[in-house]
């Protein structure tokens, strides 16, 4: 077996973090090659390394035997390096074929762009690797995989041979991604070497050959896939071992907290994304909203919690109308909110740690005559610090902005469950989390549940949904299409549920 | 990203930079930098190194007279700005304050000037807060720009202003009578501690403005609502804090920092009302005062010390046969460098990482 990619003692330190120390990584031709870790274990920067987005400090890459010097993408697009990044770079309002052939264009004379010639060159491609995708739709038209089936052809296009996946599933619905793992298989089959940096263990074991796990900048191990299962991977990954199922106990519902009642909601362009939907959420029960991105999980949220005005219907929180009143006055009625953008929603980034976990009650609890009271607010900060295991440099007077993504996520936990809510509306908690946050975070959701409270959990990622929720909504195009027990159901169900499959009738139970 | 450190450092940095880039223009225009230097050194302390050291109390009152509006406007710039608000608007709300004040120097008969001037003082911020809830109002209600407003509310306030002004008693077709005396923040004691400057009771305002602001953004839950919108409006709105509401606020306590600013010009400096072709650029300074002072209290303070000092020195520049055009192109090279901080940085990392290397290569 021939090697493709071959780096060496890559060693690259940002200010105060050594996010690649002395990596070796070898990767064989036509197979597809795993890079595991958890967040800022250094992966993303040794692909961009690669990529030539970030110059190493000291190591060197070799391509396909040649000694190597990737100076920027240009270099790396040259020596048949592609990358499909986590968020597609397309242009929404041009059609498949001008998003791959844009920067290389192909010309008829006087450099008349011949779209024809690349319409019918993306064909064969689509033919040949059996990519799903008319070339002559408009991207907005199109789902999210057969968007990333377009930044493959982009990749295919400019005839890559080693192809670079950041995270690719992230985005999207569990039949996508099988059809994903699909097409990664007849990439390798073809002779073309796949690259998938991920933190998804299943996806690993589905799908790749050989996995390097990475850990704190270095390398953990490399190993077949074959030869490893997935809590060994898992504990590699972290350092120790880790509970996988969330544990829940068996307990009934109590009293309804929640009530919506035909709950309808435009967006702020005045279209109709959540239309007439009614349920009822009850004391310690978690009740989850599954569905793909963008079919009004958003509206739905920001209608209870008073973000967006409600166009009709109701919504009654412990049986008191709660559907015109403002955000804080809802916060004050019992209710607590874990926005699914935590930079943008949920912390103010540039406030101390400490100023993030008063932002309800400044004016209350941690106020006198109008000043803000430092003794009280540095006492909560440490409190919830120490409770809720938030890392931060320099204790609760970080900077927000200066803290790890998992960090930031207890943080806004730790606010919300400290006021400890009658209902809790938690969206997307352990988005772009590793392993050991996440199962941090679901262990203290669990735990409000059996503290006899209601919680409302919105997640694309259906794993989580069915770990931790007792009641699953599917929500369809701003419809629920189907109600179902957690219990009673799996992810190939719910998920052509999300398709608008109503109860998912088309599904045939093996 | 910068760090906050770093953030504290590059004004400093800027200073020096302006100031060695001061000199050498001034030696290729083959005039002395000493010279220059020493002029600043005048005007700033009042010692005359050139003679001997000695000492002249006038050109400290005149410093700080020059200084006090720059700083209000300072502030009035930095507290909008800190609610994530560009108040371009500050020159028409000095305007404004500062015709309020005249105004109530006139038409309010008080014969005692603690509580006349104050009153004055008072109007002068209540207009600039007046004129700050325009724009405030429009951007709240119609999410119209406050720069747009605020430009066209600057010439508003000067147009109107000089109408008011001739309806006043006027002593020539430019500007009014003096305003009585109980109305004006003069006071004998100052003019004699100062050598005959113009120096006036307004430092104790600016001393009260300054703490205000502190206070009120530091210290507050309201200043902390209003640094949360600045730093991050939706993510306040999503904690349940009211936005709008709050950028009126600012916006209203911007405008009456900077009329304070205009009240102190007219009754302090000036002690009549001027009509005006051009603007006095005090409110413009102001930008520059925030920018360079990094819109936080202590450093309002130094950074309009130092503006006022450029502009203060100027007509002892061009006596000591220097062109005084030297203190705005030192002022503006400050500025310039402050908003180019990022470059700044990546310069210095440049040059670091040259040093680590020849080093290395050793």
């Amino acid at each position: 077996m021939e090697t493709v990619i071959e780096m060496k003692g890559i060693t690259k330190q940002f200010p105060g973090i050594l996010a690649n120390d002395s990596i070796d990584l070898e990767v064989t031709k036509g197979s597809i090659h795993a890079l595991l870790g958890e967040n800022g274990a250094g992966k993303s920067t040794l692909m961009s390394i690669l990529f030539g987005l970030i110059q190493p400090d000291s190591g060197n890459i070799k391509i396909n035997g040649q000694e190597v010097k990737i100076t920027d993408p240009n270099v790396a697009t040259r020596l048949g390096i592609g990358m499909v990044h986590q968020h597609f770079k397309l242009v929404h309002n041009f059609t498949v074929t001008q998003n791959i052939i844009l920067g290389a264009e192909p010309c008829k004379q006087f450099g008349i762009v011949d779209l024809k010639q690349g319409t019918k060159k993306i064909r064969e491609l689509c033919k040949s690797f059996h990519l799903e995708v008319d070339p002559e739709a408009l991207i907005e038209d199109i789902s999210v995989g057969q968007q990333q089936r377009t930044e493959i052809l982009k990749m295919l296009y400019r005839e890559a041979e080693i192809l670079v996946f950041d995270e690719p599933t992230a985005v999207l619905t569990p039949q996508e991604v099988e059809d994903l793992m699909k097409i990664l298989r007849s990439l390798a089959a073809s002779g073309k070497t796949v690259v998938l940096i991920t933190h998804k263990l299943k996806e690993i074991k589905a799908v790749a050959d050989v996995v390097t796990i990475l850990r704190r900048g270095k390398v953990e191990g490399t190993y077949k896939v074959s030869e490893i299962n997935e809590k060994e991977m898992a504990a590699k990954m972290v350092g120790r071992q880790v509970q996988f199922a969330a544990h829940k106990k068996a307990q009934k519902a109590g009293d309804t907290i929640l009530q919506v009642e035909n709950l309808t909601v435009l967006d702020g362009r005045g279209i109709e994304r959540v239309k007439g939907i009614s349920f009822d959420l009850h004391k310690g029960e978690i009740l989850g909203i599954a569905g793909i991105d963008g079919n009004g999980q958003d509206e739905l949220v920001y209608a209870i919690t008073g973000l967006l005005p409600v166009k009709s219907g109701r919504i009654l929180l412990n049986g008191e109308d709660i559907t015109e009143l403002p955000v804080k006055n809802r916060f004050e009625a019992g209710l607590g909110h874990v926005p699914s953008d935590r930079h943008r929603h949920g912390l103010i980034l540039d406030f101390l740690l400490k100023e993030n976990f008063i932002i309800h009650a400044y004016n209350s609890d941690f106020a006198k005559h109008g000043l803000l009271d430092e003794a009280t607010i540095n006492q909560k900060a440490d409190q919830l610090i120490e409770e809720f295991d938030v890392r931060a440099s320099l204790g609760r007077q970080t900077i927000t902005r200066n803290m790890s993504g998992g960090n930031q996520q207890k943080a806004i936990v730790a606010r919300e469950i400290d006021r400890s809510p009658e209902l809790l509306i938690i969206v997307q908690p352990t988005r772009g989390l590793d392993v050991g946050a996440i199962e941090y975070i679901h262990s203290r959701i669990l735990e409000q549940r059996e503290n006899q409270k209601a919680i409302l959990l919105v997640s694309f990622e259906l794993d989580e949904i069915l770990a931790l929720c007792d009641r699953i909504l599917v929500m369809a195009n701003g419809e629920i299409s189907g109600e179902k027990k957690a219990s009673q159901t799996d992810e190939k169900q719910l998920g052509l549920l999300m398709l608008g499959h109503k109860s998912g009738e088309t599904y045939d139970q093996p | 990203m910068i760090s906050l450190k770093e953030k504290r450092w590059i004004p400093f940095l800027a200073v020096i930079l302006g100031l060695v880039a001061g000199t050498l223009i001034v030696i290729l225009s083959g005039r002395s930098p000493l010279i220059m230097f020493a002029t600043f050194i005048k005007a700033g302390t009042g010692i005359d190194l050139l003679k001997g050291g000695t000492f002249n109390p006038r050109l400290v009152g005149e410093f700080l007279v020059t200084t006090m509006p720059i700083l209000m406007g300072g502030l009035s710039i930095s507290f909008a700005y800190r609610t994530g608000l560009f108040n371009i608007g500050a020159e028409g709300q000095i305007i404004a304050g500062g015709v309020a004040a005249i105004g109530a120097g006139f038409f309010i008969p008080i014969d005692n000037q603690f509580i006349h001037s104050t009153i004055c003082v008072l109007a002068g911020c209540l207009a600039g807060a007046l004129w700050g809830l325009i724009p405030g109002l429009l951007k709240a209600r119609f999410n119209v720009h406050e720069v747009v407003v605020g430009i066209m509310l600057n010439y508003t306030a000067m147009y109107s202003a000089n109408w008011l002004y001739k309806q006043m008693p006027l002593n020539q077709m430019t500007r009014t009578e003096n305003v009585p005396v109980s109305a004006t923040l003069n006071v004998d004691f100052l003019r004699q501690l100062t050598n005959n400057s113009r120096l006036h009771l307004g430092f104790i305002h600016v001393i009260i403005a300054l703490f205000l602001f502190w206070l009120i953004i530091e210290k507050t839950s309201f200043g902390y609502q209003l640094r949360a919108t600045g730093f991050n409006k939706e993510g306040a709105r999503f904690a349940g804090i009211k936005v709008k509401r709050n950028l009126v606020y600012s916006l209203m306590i911007a405008g009456a920092f900077a009329g304070l600013g205009g009240a102190l010009l007219t009754l302090g400096t000036y002690g009549y009302g001027r009509v005006i072709t051009a603007f006095d650029n005090v409110g413009f300074d102001g930008i520059s005062v925030a920018l360079v002072g990094g819109c936080t209290m202590l450093g309002n303070l130094f950074a309009g010390l130092l503006f006022g000092l450029m502009k203060v020195a100027q007509p002892a520049l061009q006596i000591a046969s220097i062109p005084k055009e030297i203190g705005d192109i030192i002022s503006s090279l400050i500025v310039l460098l402050v908003a180019l901080q990022y470059a700044i940085v990546l310069y210095r990392n440049k040059i670091r990482d040259w040093f680590k290397k020849a080093r290395g290569q050793k």
